[in-house]
């Protein structure tokens, strides 16, 4: 399928996917962020059970410490 | 647009910031003399000897909180900016009631959790109000890593999203005044486009 991801097109093999995979796919595992789907927020606690579909526009902010 | 006009029109709204430390206190400054007509700024710590290297305070404020030390340095930059202060630990219980009636609201706290914890809260029970969010400010120099992006229409980021505050790397003025800025930039620019 592919998916917009932060702005750019990407493939991937699967037809769908969790969140928790596409993080486990990519690599993008070791720190915090926000992650919005078509425009809606998924909360962390919903990464699992979140599925990502064909056309989808994936968002990502990366949260570092520092304020 | 002349300088009256631009004052006028955004002294029509009211900004929340979350977190009064190095992104908060110098983005608040900022926007009282852009004109914001209110602020409304939550935070829960006291002044610091170590927080004059970078936040808006003064020698002589140290101990105290820093939303009352803010409210008192606001009100002598800008009087006639409404500066309303929350002496509170924000969490999920107390964010939507705390900003409400806010039209945009900056997210500038410390820890990446609580970050996305506020900003998890602010998207989800206040639908609709733009937050901007900081995002990577330590160290020093690199001015070319730093940027303000927009997610979509309720969600901006400042800062290289890349730099964590630590031991090793510290948060030096400059570079958190230059997104405390951004963000302050990006407010304006979301406030000039409503009505």
């Amino acid at each position: 399928m592919k998916i917009t991801l932060n702005n750019r097109d990407e493939e991937f093999e699967a037809d769908s996917m969790t969140v928790s995979e596409m993080l486990e796919i990519r690599k993008f595992t070791f720190r915090l962020r926000i992650i919005k789907i078509n425009g809606e927020l998924i909360p962390r606690n919903k990464y699992a059970t979140t599925l990502i579909h064909d056309g989808d526009n994936v968002q990502m902010l990366y949260l570092m410490s520092g304020g | 647009m002349n300088a009256e006009e631009i004052a006028a029109h955004l002294g029509n709204f009211r900004v929340g910031i979350a977190g009064a430390g190095g992104l908060g206190s110098n983005c608040s400054a900022l926007l009282a003399r852009s004109g914001i007509g209110t602020l409304v700024i939550a935070d829960h710590d006291r002044v610091e000897r170590s927080n004059l290297s970078r936040q808006y305070y003064f020698e002589g404020q140290t101990g105290m909180l820093k939303t009352e030390a803010l409210k008192e340095n606001l009100s002598r930059i800008r009087p006639e900016t409404a500066v309303v202060i929350h002496n509170v630990f924000l969490d999920p219980t107390n964010i939507s009631m705390l900003f409400r009636g806010c039209h945009v609201i900056v997210e500038a706290l410390d820890s990446s959790e609580m970050k996305e914890m506020f900003i998890e809260t602010v998207q989800t029970e206040m639908k609709g109000i733009p937050v901007v969010a900081g995002s990577g400010i330590a160290g020093w120099g690199r001015n070319e890593t730093l940027r303000s992006r927009q997610i979509d229409e309720t969600l901006y980021v400042c800062g290289d999203e890349t730099t964590e505050v630590s031991g090793d790397l510290l948060p030096l003025a400059a570079r958190v005044a230059i997104v405390a800025a951004m963000q302050a930039n990006t407010v304006v620019e979301i406030l000039m486009k409503m009505h």
